[in-house]
């Protein structure tokens, strides 16, 4: 599903130059999970963003799903996130003024499905994380479980084949973490790959493989 | 492309900044108001100045008769020049091109009046002997009756046609004119038509305290015998009114034995020269009035394009947000340019609505007070004029939006996301 061959990845800044990733070789199969662990300034964030398109890389070759990802327009980019890539972020990222329907369907929005059936569909999987009876309240009346859960079931209405969640749990106490990863556990089981960034050593080790990265270089593969 | 999503967002970016979305809109508000005031004032002075042509037909000339200033063929200079029926033949018959030719002598000379009784009541008016053609010419609105025809002409009929403020001096109020005897210089004349003038203010005044008669008429009443005080003529609608007056000088010098090079002898006045005159100070006047206008509106544009630039550095990160899910640099370019145009058209809408609205509270005051507006007469701007304003807001305002839209999509998905 996701290869990756030699990366390398600096960022410019003013006059010096930081190299953050210097050469990563990754396969990620289809219906894996897996997480990478390393210490802040180490590039595992760098990784996923790359992984996700929503940075580019300096040499190496990335293929996703078959698709060679190397100086996309970003329309095709758009594209290739809105129906391949789910994303989950730390801090939820969901926009304000929607209630949680209305950002769970947004990305069908992009795909110009109508309002009222992405409406319906994003129903279905608001019923699914059980939030069904919050579904028309904004963001700022819920916590941050129910938050989280709308951003994975945001992350699953386009049906991707990759889910990058980047500190799914980073702002959630330990209970709704492990709950957290109950929900993403059975979403791996449906067939679905998931790359997990974390630097917690319980939410990895729910995983099936822990990559460490230690300066930019993946410095060791752990089967859980 | 606006669907209710679009909406939400436009609603809620415009509504969060309450303060901040009136300003600006005021801006765009003002560009427009002032416009369209400008626009409505100058076309008021355009109507009121063209008003005082009345419905005269521009492509006419005046020709009368002055003094000789070169002597010629044995004759002195300082002689007068005076034109004869047989002049009007002359014209007629060498200018192919002339549309109407109306001969005129008023009793008493240029400025001259009449004394015109009728029973008790007394007057002094100008009195005119015209040609039926002449209300081709300088046309007067006919209130009763009928302006003079050819057999009235032909015949000579003591018949006149006079003012509405003759009517009012002479007769008693509600009294029927029509058909009613008035004594002009101790002839009695029969009145056979009443009109209003065209024009407004002291013109039309001076218009309503005349008095028409067939041109035949006058001249043997009153021992004018072959005598034409002067000539009026138009020319045919494709030809310049110049080229009538240059051939009817030619003529006329001929005629009376004035030299070629001498200008002085015959008056005449080009109507359609001064036409031009004023057409290009209405001209000035509506490109400053653009020029203002267009200025004060990209004012309040580039208002609204900064004020974009803020919202799209605010909303970075949300942009961010949706560009992870799958937006494309269109769906956001549009989106915000949506917005912008939105903000402009409603602000623009609105000062157009409310300019021609002070305009039309203008036009009412100005008409129901009933003050000698000779000089400003019905301000507005027309509908071509305020559609077109209409698009050059939503022109600007598609451009304001431009620079502030290519600006969110120029920076990486990431960037933005991780934008604070």
């Amino acid at each position: 599903m996701i290869n990756i061959k030699n990366i390398h990845k600096s960022y410019v800044m003013g006059q010096s130059r930081l190299h953050v990733l210097k050469g990563i070789d990754l396969e990620i199969k289809s219906g894996e999970m897996i997480s990478v662990m390393g210490a802040s300034g180490s590039g595992k964030s760098t990784l996923l963003n790359i992984l996700g398109i929503l940075d580019n890389y300096d040499t190496g070759e990335y293929s996703l799903d078959g698709t060679p990802i190397r100086k996309l327009n970003e329309r095709k980019a758009a594209a290739l996130r809105n129906h391949l890539l789910g994303f989950v972020f730390q801090s939820f990222n969901l926009i304000s003024f929607k209630n949680a329907m209305e950002n769970v369907a947004l990305p069908l929005y992009y795909q110009k499905v109508s309002r009222k059936k992405r409406n319906i569909i994003a129903m279905e999987y608001l019923e699914r994380m059980g939030l069904k009876e919050w579904a028309h309240h904004l963001p700022n009346e819920l916590s941050g479980g129910q938050k989280q859960r709308i951003a994975i079931a945001r992350a699953l209405i386009a049906k991707p084949k990759v889910i990058l969640a980047d500190e799914p749990t980073g702002a959630l106490d330990s209970v709704t973490s492990l709950e957290m990863m109950d929900i993403l556990q059975e979403i791996n089981r449906t067939g679905i790959t998931m790359v997990i960034v974390t630097h917690e050593h319980d939410i990895a080790a729910r995983t099936e493989k822990t990559i460490k990265i230690t300066d930019g270089i993946i410095t060791e593969i752990i089967k859980n | 492309m606006f669907d209710l999503d679009r909406w939400q967002e436009i609603y809620h970016v415009l509504r969060k900044n309450k303060l901040r979305t009136f300003l600006t809109a005021f801006g765009v508000f003002w560009g427009i108001f002032m416009l369209v005031i400008m626009l409505g004032s100058g076309n008021g002075l355009e109507n009121g100045i063209t008003q005082n042509f009345g419905d005269m037909a521009t492509n006419s000339v005046f020709i009368w008769g002055q003094q000789t200033s070169v002597s010629y063929k044995g004759f002195p200079r300082g002689r007068r020049i005076e034109y004869e029926n047989s002049d009007i033949l002359a014209l007629q018959k060498g200018i192919p091109e002339i549309k109407y030719l109306a001969p005129r002598t008023n009793v008493g000379g240029y400025d001259g009046t009449s004394n015109v009784l009728r029973k008790l009541k007394a007057g002094q008016f100008a009195l005119f002997g015209d040609f039926p053609v002449f209300n081709q010419i300088d046309p007067v609105n006919m209130v009763k009756g009928r302006f003079l025809n050819d057999l009235d002409l032909k015949e000579k009929r003591k018949v006149v046609v006079i003012g509405q403020r003759v009517v009012e001096l002479l007769f008693e109020k509600g009294e029927e004119p029509l058909n009613q005897y008035i004594e002009i210089n101790g002839v009695y004349f029969k009145v056979i038509g009443v009109f209003r003038s065209k024009r407004t203010g002291e013109q039309a005044s001076g218009d309503n305290q005349r008095i028409h008669m067939p041109f035949t008429t006058l001249q043997r009443t009153f021992n004018y015998g072959n005598t034409v005080g002067f000539f009026n003529v138009t020319a045919k609608d494709d030809v310049p009114v110049d080229v009538v007056e240059n051939k009817a000088m030619d003529i006329l010098k001929k005629r009376h034995a004035v030299a070629p090079s001498d200008d002085d002898a015959i008056g005449h006045f080009n109507l359609r020269k001064e036409y031009d005159k004023m057409e290009g100070l209405f001209f000035g006047i509506r490109l400053l009035v653009w020029i203002v206008g267009t200025g004060t509106l990209l004012a309040g544009v580039i208002g609204v394009s900064n004020i974009m630039l803020v919202v799209v550095k605010e909303r970075t990160k949300e942009i961010g947000i949706q560009r992870a899910l799958g937006a494309t640099p269109i769906n956001i370019i549009s989106q915000i340019i949506t917005e912008s145009v939105v903000l402009t058209t409603f602000a623009g809408y609105f000062g157009l609505t409310i300019g021609v609205g002070l305009l039309e509270l203008i036009n009412y005051l100005l008409s129901s007070s009933g003050a000698n507006t000779e000089m400003f007469v019905h301000p507005g701007v027309d509908f071509k004029v305020a559609v077109m304003a209409l698009c050059i807001l939503i022109v600007s305002g598609a451009l304001a939006g431009f620079i502030p839209a290519r600006r969110a999509v120029s920076v990486k998905p990431i960037d933005a996301l991780r934008y604070e």
